[in-house]
């Protein structure tokens, strides 16, 4: 991890973005400190406005542990993007990533989630199509009124 | 250890003490075999196996009593408690009746000592102060073969129940199911979670359906717990529908005020299912000829 106090550094790929189609696909490699991931959501909303992106998928597979302010960061970065015309996506969640954010009250509740990189470009693809009757159908994923 | 100490202690003569006393056992070897076979049946140590069965697992255990005496080294012995063990535990065989019958060899053993060195106490004192340590030891090495041995049949047993309690089904292409079944505590609760979790990422499942119509109770944390594994589920991408609340836990839930408002809900297993076909986009057709 690099020492946080000297954040403009040049620094080796924590994060890489590629661009596919209309959209960008952010993998994370390896846990960031505030400092890496403020930096890199200003570099993925840059890139969204630079290539005219309207999806965002966030590949977060490789962190064994999503903190507080990670999970603050993905979702104002998903309302930025979002104001500024791209869907964000977070996949790759580990399981046990999953549910110890759920215990310590981390919500994503706006965010779009899906299992993997697969999943996330189609509910993206559905998303844009505005299919409802794929797999993706927010009814379930989301709120549903009992009776 | 205590074996070790004393044959340092013990003088020359003393060193033969041991191998005339093996001679001794293999000589009435018929005998004493006999006589504790006896004992066996009339305590009714074992009375689970036949009597035939008994004569051959003593002669076995005979020759490696008399074994140990003779080199001091339990490993055969302790090799062949378990291998015993393993072959009686299943057929209800107790821990006392294995304890018994070695004391009782033991004893029989001790007691055509007494009848060949009678004539010369201080020599009998001597051949017990060599015989009773080393009977000890193999008492104790065949109880706690013998334990160890019901403890790792537990152990197997208890592992197997847990990976049984909550089966993860796959019943389409991306739709799991998993019945809970009995009753949902803490810990069984934890383990739901994980494999449930697990199940969403190896099966790549979009719906989940959970069946608690086999649960008889529920309590708040259980309840929370369930909430957030739907949440977590949710943030791997899969939805989660349960199905078979019965009346008394959907009268409880609603009593102790949990949240299930952002939990799908169906009546029962077939519809749930059906439901969760629909979200998938799965549409099943009955085959023309086959009547309602």
């Amino acid at each position: 991890m690099r020492n946080p106090e000297l954040p403009s550094a040049p620094q080796p790929p924590l994060v890489s973005i590629l661009r596919q189609g209309g959209y960008l696909i952010a993998s994370i490699h390896t846990a960031l400190d505030d400092t890496q991931l403020q930096r890199f959501q200003r570099d993925l909303i840059e890139q969204v406005g630079r290539y005219r992106a309207r999806g965002i998928i966030i590949d977060v597979a490789a962190l064994d542990v999503v903190d507080s302010y990670a999970t603050h960061t993905l979702r104002t970065l998903a309302h930025v993007a979002n104001l500024r015309g791209a869907v964000t996506v977070i996949v790759g969640i580990n399981p046990e990533v999953a549910f110890t954010m759920v215990r310590l009250g981390m919500n994503l509740d706006p965010v779009h989630t899906a299992l993997d990189l697969d999943e996330g470009l189609a509910l993206l693809d559905s998303l844009a199509t505005g299919r409802r009757d794929q797999p993706t159908d927010r009814s379930l994923l989301r709120h549903r009124p009992v009776l | 250890m205590t074996a070790g100490t004393t044959a340092v202690e013990r003088n020359t003569e003393d060193d033969m003490l041991l191998p005339e006393l093996v001679a001794h056992l293999r000589e009435n070897r018929t005998d004493l075999r006999q006589e504790w076979a006896t004992r066996i049946t009339d305590a009714h140590l074992l009375s689970t196996m036949t009597n035939k069965e008994i004569f051959s697992e003593a002669t076995s255990v005979y020759d490696n009593y008399v074994e140990v005496l003779e080199t001091g080294s339990v490993e055969a012995l302790q090799h062949y408690a378990r291998d015993l063990s393993e072959r009686i535990i299943p057929r209800g065989v107790e821990t006392d009746e294995v304890v018994g019958i070695v004391l009782l060899l033991r004893d029989v053993l001790a007691r055509s000592l007494f009848e060949k060195y009678q004539g010369d106490f201080p020599l009998l004192n001597r051949i017990l102060d060599a015989y009773e340590p080393a009977a000890n030891r193999i008492a104790n090495t065949v109880a706690v073969s013998f334990v160890e041995e019901r403890e790792r049949v537990i152990r197997q047993q208890q592992d197997a129940i847990r990976e049984l309690s909550t089966p993860v089904l796959q019943v389409r292409e991306r739709l799991l199911i998993l019945p809970i079944i009995g009753i949902l505590d803490t810990q069984r609760a934890q383990q739901f979670t994980e494999q449930l979790l697990r199940g969403i990422r190896t099966h790549r499942a979009k719906v989940v359906v959970v069946d608690i119509t086999g649960v008889p109770d529920i309590d708040e944390t259980v309840a929370n717990h369930l909430v957030q594994t739907v949440d977590a589920s949710r943030l791997m991408g899969a939805g989660v529908i349960v199905t078979g609340l019965s009346a008394e836990i959907a009268q409880t839930l609603v009593t102790i005020g949990v949240d299930l408002s952002k939990i799908t809900t169906v009546g029962d297993l077939q519809g749930g299912i059906e439901e969760a076909e629909r979200v998938l986009g799965f549409k099943v057709i009955r085959s023309g000829d086959a009547e309602p």
